[in-house]
């Protein structure tokens, strides 16, 4: 598979979960384990573009994608248009469910370049925040849309 | 959590996956997008002994219009039902049920056949096609047979499919803008339905339950009284009948049965509206 654009290969356990590969092997520690029953979202990462929860997606299952975690969406040239949002509207307290928020939100954007807030709302409703920050979260993914990301 | 150990088979086609369930037997799980199977592998409430993963099987995920039919390959994920144009002029209502499954991520995993073949009587599509009427084609050793949606659910987690045989496609007949309505109710983002009824009217109305016995069920009684003219709440007031609904922390089986009603009945209203709209109520 292809993590963050780099080419990886391995041999797994059938039974390795995509989240403990990319975080075991590939020390890729960014995407965390929350509930780790494909509920919370912490662990949520892009195949081939789209969010999925990598507690729950066998690494054998991805053999052959592109998969991308939050390590891989800055650039050189700075943060992606959706970190920079999340900092400049204080989405995050704790910043536990952060890296699973942002993906979920740039793989949501993708699928809905202008939602409306509901649409933000129910597009997150995977991912859990126990700080209970959603509106600055909700704040940040529209002012994302709105410039364009 | 970790599933306990298994050996791994990748199946480059659906005969290749039946060949491998006949090797391995009962101790052989089909994984598709493994949204059901694997949660459950993680709390080793299942522990097969090979997986025969089919989710490479693209040429298995489609939505065709096929004349009377929309045909529905069983790889299909729930985002492609949802976000399916052929769906949404001819089976609005499996569409709709698609898009409330879990949550998007979920639903970029989670396929038709996979969900269908895990026959949890809590999850949606099973009262999808249920109340669409469809028919579920599954090939095994000695070819492929059709199984009415009707005939499909046998039990709690317990469908008509051999060990032996995989769900290849879904048959919808079309609904030519008949009616529908999807009723889900909880109590968190993204939970199964404590109860839900998925409903379509036409020639033949079907009223299909969510969570309100071991297995996804029709309310037959509610159905008999919509075909007989009652009113949606006379109709709904019925809709319980025969049924023995489960009972845990969200809702005791009272409870339940009292919920059924509500959706039952928000939907007949729904669904009789959206045939009022098409212009289906002066047909009928």
């Amino acid at each position: 598979m292809t993590v963050n654009g780099q080419p990886r290969a391995a041999e797994v356990e059938p039974r390795t979960l995509l989240v403990h590969y990319l975080r075991d092997s590939l020390g890729l520690t960014g995407t965390n384990i929350g509930c780790d029953t494909s509920s919370c979202g912490a662990c949520t990462v892009h195949v081939d573009g789209e969010a999925v929860k990598s507690c729950t997606v066998l690494a054998a299952q991805v053999a052959g994608a592109e998969v991308t975690t939050i390590e891989g969406l800055a650039t050189a040239d700075g943060l992606h248009p959706m970190q920079q949002a999340f900092m400049d509207c204080h989405g995050l307290q704790c910043g536990f469910c952060t890296p699973g928020m942002v993906m979920a939100a740039t793989s949501l954007l993708r699928e809905h370049p202008n939602p409306t807030e509901d649409e933000v709302r129910l597009g997150l409703e995977g991912n859990l925040c126990r700080c209970t920050g959603y509106h600055n979260i909700v704040k940040a993914v529209l002012a994302c849309a709105g410039g364009g990301a | 959590m970790i599933p306990a150990p298994f050996d791994l088979v990748t199946a480059d086609s659906a005969e290749a996956a039946v060949a491998a369930l006949v090797e391995h037997g009962d101790d052989a799980k089909l994984l598709a997008g493994g949204h059901s199977l694997l949660p459950l592998m993680k709390l080793r409430l299942a522990a097969p002994a090979v997986l025969v993963d089919i989710g490479r099987l693209r040429d298995r995920s489609f939505v065709r219009d096929d004349g009377a039919h929309v045909t529905v390959g069983a790889l299909t994920r729930h985002r492609d039902l949802e976000t399916s144009p052929v769906l949404a002029e001819h089976a609005p209502l499996l569409a709709a049920v698609a898009a409330q499954i879990g949550d998007p991520a979920v639903r970029h995993r989670g396929t038709i056949g996979g969900s269908l073949a895990h026959g949890d009587p809590a999850s949606d599509l099973p009262a999808a096609v249920l109340a669409l009427g469809a028919v579920l084609v599954a090939v095994g050793p000695g070819g492929s047979r059709e199984i009415p949606a009707e005939d499909f659910f046998h039990g709690f987690m317990d469908t008509a499919l051999h060990a032996d045989e995989m769900l290849t496609e879904i048959r919808i007949p079309k609904t030519a803008g008949a009616g529908w309505s999807f009723q889900k109710f909880n109590r968190r983002a993204q939970d199964w339905a404590i109860v839900g009824a998925a409903i379509q009217l036409g020639p033949t109305p079907r009223v299909a339950l969510i969570n309100m016995d071991m297995q996804p069920l029709r309310a037959s009684a509610t159905e008999s009284a919509v075909a007989g003219g009652a009113s949606p709440a006379e109709a709904a007031a019925v809709a319980a009948e025969g049924c023995s609904p489960p009972e845990d922390l969200n809702a005791d089986a009272a409870y339940r049965r009292h919920l059924a009603q509500v959706m039952v009945r928000r939907g007949l209203v729904e669904a009789a509206g959206r045939s009022a709209a098409s212009g289906q109520s002066t047909v009928t």
